[in-house]
């Protein structure tokens, strides 16, 4: 069984139909590269996965377990981390503050209680350590760069610990030495452990990252495989040249 | 720093703890009441539009339920005045809870403006009702609360004052509770950006319901305990649009999300508004006074007095720093830029 399943799911938008009976899985332990050109609903499926859009048809399971149509809130809850195309960070809090939104606590002791006291603290530090912005904590996240601030979204995401990261775009506008070292990141939590399902246009950070490539083209799943069998697959050299 | 901020709290709690007996003139300990209302008002309200981002116009239905709540209950259940009044206002804080649910839950569908519109909508409505049912609230004719027949002369206010500070501190205490909390880093990340938190596992709904109706607890409270100290209530000024705009204006000119800001605002604006009406013999001038004192807060100080000063006294030890030969120059980082860390103006901060 796959870790994460979404099968024959439907998504329109008024008339323009985003999802049109998608299908994906994502193995446990694996780097999932998810492409497709532009608009050919990658995002959507994304947002269906993590709670954010509603479907209208299909079903998603994580872990065994029906997740479809349940709230963003819980699907972290239940262990998928996201990160966004356009990074999202809280910008008025602290690199600090917005390590801790992160940490889940249940019940209301748990929300009472100092957000900054207790073992989350060390787990925040620990994180911000391995992104590189220790020196950074105390300062408001809206003064980092855009690198930065992707760094920092990466980061936060993994305070709670989750299964499964969904990343948009983890790559897009950053300089080549940071890509070298998210690349090395993503591959140490995957050592880990960690699996990774990521959209992303650079594709010599997907061939040379990720294990298998899943490949999208109007609101269907075209190809799947080996990087290397699906970069000569025809389908998909029709799908990005529109031959 | 620390000690220097403790210091000057128990001082100034010492100020107002002594104030009627430094100030026995019943015309100022009537502004101090009133302004001590207000102050424990705003920082209640600031604890969900000022840490949460969601500007309520409409709590001031909250204390328009709080007054009649008090004036009913006095009336159906024969209480006398003197001490028991005061301890109906727990109950008229609860009895505001009970309207504040539903209506909080409805408004709380939605953001931003519509948030704004939807909550002063609810408040118009409540006004209506307290003109319109008469059965319960005597319609426009008002309706009369016990007087404290034994409280006479100067020390008539005194009772009310230490009640309003009690209300203002247990609203202070509540409001830096959840500043610290898990809960209100909730709250502020929902103020940042709603959506990125619930992705984080924040259960947005029930965190902005519940501050929405801790706020509307407190104002349940003081308008009970404004209903008592002004004796009789009619629906246009128990339910009163201008106590909305006095308590947002109070809170932008402290700081909003601050912790003393909305305190300061109030202890700025009521003085001022009690002066003006003096002063100037027409009791809606000081509407004008108030107008144009919001653009210029919006223009000058659109992040409030605590947080500009806050801002200033960074800039001035940032400035100092390299002169003690601490913190050298900026080190290149990862990204390729560096932060100073001086800039931060951090609207969040709390006092």
């Amino acid at each position: 069984m796959s870790l994460l399943e979404a099968t024959g799911i439907r998504k329109a938008f008024g008339g323009v139909v985003a999802l049109d009976g998608c299908s994906i899985t994502v193995e446990k332990g694996s780097l999932t590269g998810l492409i497709g050109p532009n608009g050919s609903g990658k995002t959507t499926l994304f947002n269906v996965m993590t709670g954010y859009e509603t479907v209208d048809m299909g079903e998603v399971r994580f872990g065994g377990r029906r997740i479809t149509n349940v709230a963003p809130d819980r699907v972290f809850q239940l262990g998928m981390g996201r990160t966004f195309q356009l990074t999202r960070i809280f910008p008025r809090l602290t690199v600090l503050e917005n390590m801790h939104v992160a940490a889940q606590r249940q019940g209301p002791a748990g929300l009472l209680g100092r957000w900054s006291s207790s073992k989350e603290h060390a787990r925040a530090l620990e994180l911000l350590e391995f992104v590189g912005l220790t020196r950074l904590k105390d300062v408001p996240a809206r003064n980092l760069s855009y690198g930065q601030k992707k760094l920092l979204e990466f980061a936060y995401v993994l305070v709670a610990e989750p299964q499964v990261i969904l990343l948009d775009e983890p790559a897009g506008g950053v300089n080549p030495t940071m890509i070298r070292y998210l690349t090395e990141r993503i591959r140490a939590l995957n050592e880990q452990g960690v699996t990774f399902l990521m959209v992303e246009h650079n594709m010599e950070f997907v061939m040379g990252l990720c294990d298998r490539v899943v490949v999208m083209n109007h609101g269907v799943t075209i190809a799947d495989g080996e990087p290397e069998a699906v970069r000569s697959d025809p389908r998909v050299l029709e799908a990005y040249l529109g031959a | 720093m620390k000690a220097l901020r403790t210091a000057s709290a128990l001082a100034l709690l010492a100020l107002a703890v002594s104030f009627p007996l430094v100030f026995p003139n019943p015309a100022v300990d009537q502004v101090a009441v009133l302004t001590l209302m207000f102050a424990a008002a705003v920082t209640a309200w600031n604890a969900f539009s000022g840490y949460s981002g969601y500007i309520s116009i409409g709590h001031a239905a909250y204390f328009g339920i709080g007054s009649y709540a008090v004036a009913i209950l006095c009336r159906d259940w024969h209480v006398p005045g003197g001490w028991l009044p005061f301890l109906l206002l727990p109950l008229a804080g609860l009895i505001a809870v009970a309207f504040a649910v539903p209506m909080g839950w409805v408004a709380l569908r939605t953001r931003r403006h519509t948030f704004v519109i939807v909550t002063i909508a609810m408040f118009f409505i409540m006004q209506l009702m307290a003109y319109n049912l008469r059965s319960v609230t005597n319609g426009s004719r008002g309706m009369s609360l016990p007087i404290p027949v034994r409280w006479g002369g100067a020390f008539y206010d005194v009772p009310f004052y230490y009640v309003a500070l009690g209300l203002l501190l247990l609203a202070l205490f509540v409001s830096w509770w959840i500043r610290n909390s898990k809960y209100g880093l909730g709250l502020l990340a929902i103020r940042d950006d709603e959506d990125r938190a619930r992705g984080l596992g924040v259960r947005t709904g029930p965190f902005k319901l519940t501050a929405f109706v801790v706020a509307a607890f407190f104002f349940g409270m003081v308008g009970g305990l404004h209903a008592y100290f002004v004796e009789s209530i009619f629906p246009a000024f128990a339910f009163d649009p201008l106590i909305d705009l006095m308590v947002a204006l109070m809170a932008f000119l402290g700081g909003l999300g601050t912790l003393a800001g909305p305190v300061l605002g109030a202890v700025i604006l009521v003085p001022a508004q009690q002066y003006f009406t003096i002063e100037f013999g027409k009791p809606g001038f000081y509407l004008m006074i108030y107008g144009a004192m919001f653009l210029a807060i919006i223009l000058l100080l659109p992040q409030g007095i605590i947080p500009a000063l806050q801002a200033r006294v960074r800039r001035s030890e940032a400035l100092a720093g390299p002169l003690r030969g601490e913190g050298g120059g900026p080190e290149p980082t990862l990204a390729g830029s560096s932060v100073e860390a001086g800039q931060g103006e951090s609207g969040g901060d709390g006092v």
